[in-house]
């Protein structure tokens, strides 16, 4: 379905409009979902939340937003919400993903150029699936920060409302999740191409 | 500036906010330091990593389809 066509069955509100949203969009959310909650379960119960709440809120849907953004804003929120009611356990540190200086503030070591252009890299299937693992190892405030801004798309101000933060927040969380992350792939991406 | 500067600056200036006279200090560093390039280029390929290793396609389970389709039937 087209933005048009997507909007027209959301004003409309009918079962049959509702019908084809669900056809049309519930791939795209489930995919979103699965990033922010990390296990199947629950990134499925939050669709099936969000597309409810989207049924609910209908007459607030406003005539100059797309319904993928709407839509898309809605998943990210039940899905938030999911992760906020999981059993919580004390988050990790970072530091020691970070980098490292002497006192002058020179870099510890060198580092070696990356084997393989990573767009070339992420073209397989299974380094795409690495990426994902060392994402998910990053700790929660972190990830989530990463998640929100590098893949959804989301300004800084629209991660922090979401995430109930600061944009200085997003910020500082959004630098060392990448630093983290940088640390974490850096084994896998150096030495020769695979 | 030194390294640990330019890893502190490195968001504001991939996203392309630091005041001009900061992004003039940051290029005479990285100009002489062939760490902090690397170290640069490895922090914009994981932006970049990180974007593209979620474009695979999502298949929806028919039952996922169904659940939500009942669960409307029930809001309505």
């Amino acid at each position: 379905m087209d933005e048009m066509e997507l909007a027209a069955a959301v004003r409309a509100g009918t079962n049959e409009g509702f019908e084809a949203l669900v056809r049309s969009e519930a791939g795209r959310l489930l995919a979103v979902t699965r990033r922010i909650v990390g296990n199947e379960e629950d990134a499925r119960d939050a669709v099936q939340e969000a597309f409810v709440s989207a049924y609910r809120a209908r007459a607030q849907f406003g005539g100059d937003a797309k319904v993928s953004t709407w839509l898309h804003r809605i998943a990210v929120n039940a899905a938030l919400s999911k992760l906020r009611t999981r059993r919580r356990r004390p988050e990790e540190s970072i530091e020691d993903l970070l980098p490292r200086f002497l006192p002058n503030g020179h870099h510890t070591r060198e580092f070696r150029s990356w084997a393989e252009p990573v767009d070339q890299a992420l073209a397989r299937r299974e380094t795409a699936e690495l990426v994902r693992r060392k994402i998910d190892e990053l700790p929660e405030s972190f990830r989530m920060a990463l998640v929100l801004r590098d893949i959804e798309g989301f300004s800084t101000q629209e991660a922090a409302d979401l995430l109930g933060t600061t944009p200085n927040a997003v910020k500082l969380r959004l630098h060392r999740a990448r630093l983290a992350l940088r640390t974490l792939l850096e084994p896998h991406f150096e030495g020769s191409p695979s | 500036m030194n390294c640990r500067e330019v890893s502190d600056f490195l968001r504001e200036f991939v996203a392309g906010e630091l005041p001009p006279e900061v992004v003039e200090e940051f290029d005479v560093h990285v100009g002489r330091c062939p760490t902090c390039v690397e170290f640069m280029n490895q922090y914009r390929a994981t932006i970049a990593a990180s974007r593209a290793a979620f474009t695979e396609p999502c298949d929806v389970p028919d039952e996922l389809v169904d659940a939500i389709l009942k669960a409307l039937q029930q809001a309505g």
